[in-house]
Order: structure tokens, then sequence, then C-alpha cells
């Protein structure tokens, strides 16, 4: 097994490198594949196996899924509740964050330990249902973002971050008259704003994704989201498990599913440029503190 | 906010003095400083104590009788019942096979291909390659269960699709991969490999980056070639991360994810499909058997704890002797 960085070496390289560019094709074979089938007639991808570009160009399964209104309420609803989630974890994420990076504050230390513990520990999915039933919430749009509202990772990530930006900014700050509360808003906000966009991007992905809290939460099909529309439309229907499904739903032509999984990817693909900016530092820092 | 602007001249001086050595009513001074630093704080406490307090608090189900108009303190006490119930329940043994078995699929097969993928990144010295692969294998990462599970029934679909009619040519068969029971596991794995081992890749990579490169150098002088540096300098390099990830793969063993799970699972596979955690969804939501599951999901996030602080012990170990 003695081979030096020459002959050997170099067969290595090239085996290594052809490996990698397959393992790279073969990620993303699936996407190129649904995508060229939803720009594909339903005859083509019967007779077709497989294809990564329609012999025939279709926009088909596109014109059908944007006038079926079960789809579009399903993509509203999935924008609606990624934002408005998004920017409520951000404000509840923020405003907790804030006071617990004081470190002479009281109190602080008692509700960062609760904090901590219940990274470790949750009451698990029915405690939780429960307490969405009895608070009313089921099938509102509201237990698809308050649950979840505040991550302590981030939480704990935000808070640290703060602390350590140089403490003469606020002391400044306070001489020239500034509230906490200015402070936090003139001074700290614009210059978290890298970091609190990474954290945006990262919740807007987690929302946006989330099937278990609609399939646990929202049993009302016209509520569904994306995601549960999703899963309904490519499920056949004699594979689906049982629970959350619509009774009187037929089953659609194979163009169909693949344009409306191409719509529930297409926004994480666009945003992932920025996603991948960050993750790595982000990831980092979540395992170096968290 | 106006109004504050008095206040914030005042921390500098106010705490330090405190008159009355009373503890509470130092509290109320500060308090009064800092009042709306609590206001902030407070919505994210209310946060805390609604939503991951109170269901804490409403794990005592596991050890009632719960009726829902009767709430979670009015239920009658049972006791143990729950857990003996399930003990006894033929599906506890399904179940815990079961979780394990994917469990140890995942440790055996997904953990070390992320090591082997990994190390092969860092042989590529073409930094084009190395940086488009891996963005291109970390994508799937951020896609959700529902799309990866609609993925598998596109492309292993009954007939048509084109990894059945591949796989199904190449071995002369007609399985229906998404229902023949003997291929529910090795498509969960199949799915874990394609959408986190790349991601997973993430520490390894940082972690091989730290690996001293003087002693690359000096065991090229000594004659070492690529794979007797990777196994002599690489590995060992990055043995602690290799452990501590392990350890706390094996603290989440029991969490096999529960979308992922559910999302695969139907009528024809569910014998070796269900796992705790579904099963805690089915008989819970499904059939309302609330104070059951509870106690079934209880019961699995105390073997996770144990398991959580076994292989801490563990780590601490390791980490001192520094020995494999």
């Amino acid at each position: 097994m003695k081979i030096h960085n020459t002959t050997g070496g170099r067969i290595f390289d090239a085996a290594n490198y052809v490996f990698l560019t397959g393992i790279g094709v073969l990620t993303l074979l699936p996407f190129v594949y649904v995508f060229a089938g939803s720009f594909a007639t339903e005859a083509e991808i019967t007779r077709r196996a497989f294809f990564v570009w329609p012999e025939q160009f279709s926009l088909g399964a596109y014109e059908y899924i944007f006038s079926t209104p079960a789809f579009i309420r399903a993509l509203v609803t999935t924008v609606l509740v990624t934002v408005v989630g998004t920017v409520v974890q951000l404000i509840l994420t923020v405003t907790m964050a804030y006071p617990l990076a004081k470190r002479n504050l009281r109190g602080r230390q008692l509700i960062l330990s609760l904090v901590v513990f219940a990274m470790v520990f949750s009451g698990g999915m029915i405690p939780t249902f429960l307490l969405i039933k009895d608070l009313g919430l089921l099938n509102s749009y509201w237990a698809l973002i308050l649950p979840a509202a505040i991550n302590p990772f981030s939480l704990i990530i935000i808070k640290n971050f703060f602390q350590e930006l140089p403490a003469e900014l606020e002391e400044s700050a306070k001489m020239d008259g500034a509230t906490e509360v200015g402070i936090l808003w003139r001074i700290l906000l614009p210059l978290s704003k890298p970091v609190l966009a990474t954290f945006a991007l990262f919740y807007a992905v987690g929302i946006w994704n989330d099937f278990m809290s609609p399939l646990l939460y929202l049993s009302d099909n016209s509520k569904w989201t994306l995601q549960m529309y999703l899963r309904q439309v490519t499920a056949s229907s004699d594979l689906l498990g049982t629970g959350n499904v619509d009774p009187n739903y037929i089953p659609p032509e194979q163009g169909i599913k693949f344009a409306v999984i191409v719509v529930a990817t297409l926004p994480i693909l666009i945003f992932y440029p920025f996603l991948q900016k960050h993750f790595a530092k982000g990831m980092l820092i979540g395992s170096v503190k968290g | 906010m106006t109004a504050s602007a008095v206040d914030v001249k005042a921390p500098e001086q106010a705490p330090p003095p405190a008159p009355a050595p009373g503890r509470r009513r130092r509290f109320a001074v500060h308090f009064a400083h800092y009042k709306w630093l609590y206001l902030l704080l407070l919505p994210g406490v209310v946060y805390f104590a609604v939503f991951r307090y109170a269901p804490m608090y409403g794990v005592s189900i596991a050890f009632k009788d719960y009726v829902p108009f009767l709430g979670v303190n009015g239920s009658p006490w049972v006791g143990f019942q729950h857990f003996e119930d399930f003990f006894a329940n033929p599906d506890f043994g399904r179940l815990l096979g079961n979780t394990l078995i994917l469990a140890f699929l995942s440790l055996g097969i997904v953990f070390p291909l992320t090591i082997v993928l990994a190390l092969l990144l860092n042989e590529v010295r073409l930094s084009i390659l190395k940086r488009t692969v891996q963005t291109l294998v970390y994508i799937p990462h951020f896609l959700s269960w529902t799309i990866v599970a609609s993925l598998s029934f596109l492309l292993f679909a009954l007939d048509f699709g084109p990894l059945f009619l591949f796989i199904n040519n190449v071995l002369g068969t007609d399985i229906d991969f998404l229902s023949d029971p003997a291929w529910f596991r090795p498509l969960i794995v199949l799915q874990e490999i394609w959408k986190n081992t790349g991601w997973g890749t993430i520490i390894f990579l940082a972690a091989l980056a730290t690996v001293d490169q003087d002693q690359y150098e000096a065991a090229i002088i000594d004659g070492a070639g690529r794979f007797r540096r990777v196994w002599h300098i690489t590995l060992p390099g990055i043995r602690s991360t290799i452990i501590v990830m392990l350890i706390l793969a094996i603290g989440q063993m029991l969490n096999t994810g529960f979308e992922q799970i559910y999302l695969m699972t139907n009528a024809l596979n569910r014998s070796v499909a269900e796992v705790f955690d579904t099963y805690v969804y089915f008989v819970g939501i499904t059939q309302g058997a609330y104070s059951y599951s509870t106690a079934v999901g209880l019961f699995k996030s105390l073997v996770g704890i144990v398991l959580i602080f076994g292989t801490n012990a563990l780590a601490k170990r390791f980490n001192q002797s520094g020995l494999f």
C-alpha cells in the first residue's frame, strides 16, 4: 500500500476527482429530472424512463396547479406563515437576547439556566399538542409559529454576539442620553444586521420546510401549507399512512407532482447561495458556544 | 421611550449605595433602574413559560388518566399503569427493534460515509472542484423531508420511476420498493445518505483543516504514501472530533426523525416502519390515547437522557485519557 505522490498518487487523485464529481452529479440528478419532468408532457413522462431535457416543452402542469385554488391557497398561506413567523422569531429572540447580554442584570443567570434546561428537556409531542389545543390554537396559523418562536440555541448565540460587542459603544451612547431601547435599536441592531440576516434565513427555511406542525395542528385541509399539499399530491393514495388525509381526494397526473415539487423546492434553491455564505461559520459558532 | 431618558443617566451612580440593606428593597431599586430591560425580557420569558415549561408540566398526564374536560390537574392519578401496559404490549418489542435497527444502520453506514466523504474532499487540491462538490452536496440538507419523500415516491414509483425501472432491470426482479417491507430500511438509509452526508462533512472538514501540516512534510520525507499519511496522520488528527460526533450521535439514537419515517410509512410496511415517535403520533393524535402515548414518549425521552448522560461521561473519559 506504499503509494508515493507520483504515479499512484496521480491515479488516486484522478479517481477521487471522478468519484466526487459523480457524487455531486448524483446529488443533483433528482432535481434535474424533476425540473425537466415538470416541463414535459404527461405522455413523455410515462414513455421515457429518465430524461434531463424534455422533447416537447409544456407548461401544462404549471398552468394546472396555478389554476387550482387549493394549491394557490397553500402557497400563499406558506409564504405568509413563513414571513410572519420569521419576523416573530427575530423580534422575540432579539428582545430576549439583549437583556440577557447585560451581565449585571439580576435574575439573568436563573433565566439562562432555564433556557439551557429547555434545550435538553421538552414536554414532547402529546403534552405540546394538548397545550395548543387548550389554548384554542388548533387550526390556527399561530400554532405553526408560536411553539417554536424562540430557538434556545440561536438565542444564546445572539446573546453571546451582543455580549462581545465593545462595551464602549453603549457607554458613549449612554453619555449622549440614549435609552436602553434606543441603544438596542440604533446601535446594536445595525451592527448585528449580517448575523440577524443569517438567522432570518435559517428561520425562514425551517418554517417553510416544517411538516410536523401543520400535520399536528391543522386538521382542516383548507388551511394546509405547501408541505402538506405536496405530500397529498405526491404520495399515491394507496400508499398513504392513516390520518390527516382528505378523503375526497383524487390523485393527479404525474406531471403535476413534478411541478409541485419544483415550486416547493425553488425558494430554498434561490436562497441557498445566501445561506451557504453564512452557515459554515454559524454552525461552528454554534458548536463552540452552544 | 422618551420618559426613559431620565433613568438612563442614573445607573452609574445608583446601584452601589443601596441605602436600606433589605434584599427586596435593593431588588426593587435595581428593577426600577432596568425596567425597560425587564420589559424587553418579558415576552421571551412568557414564551418559555407557556410553550416550553407548561408542556413539561403536562408530562404528568403520563401518570394520570387524562380526561380532556377535567384537564391536566383534574384527571385522576393511575401511577405507572400506562408504562406497565406499554411494556406488556407486543408493540413494545417491535418498536424497540425497529428503532434500534434504524439507529444502528445510521451509526454503522451514514456516520462512516460522512467521514469518508470528508477525507476524500480533504484530499482534493483543485479548490474549484472541492468548492463545487461541497456546494452541491450541502443542498439536500436544506430541503424538507416532504420533498425528499416526494422525490423518492417519483424515483421509485411502481412501473414508472427511473430507479424502479433501473434497479429491477439490473436485478431482473419486480420489486415495489415503496411498499415492500424488506426495502423500507434501505430506502430510509439511502434518503439519509442523500440528505445529510454532505452536510455532516462540515464539522470533519473543519477538524481536518486544523491538522498540523508539518507532520505531512515529515511523513513525505520518510517516504509515506497517500494512504499511509491519511491513516497515520489525518485520522489520528481528527480522532477526538470523530469520538465526540459519535458520542453525540449515540445520544440521539432513539430520535429517528419523525417526519422522515412518517412520510415513508404506509399500510404495507408498517410492521418494520413504526418507531417510538410515529407510534406516539398514531396512538396519541389519531387514536386519542393521550396519557398512554405521553407515557411512551416519556419512556423514550428517559432512555434518551440516560444515553446522553452515559455517553457524556464516556466523552469526558476519552477527553482525559486521549486514548481510543
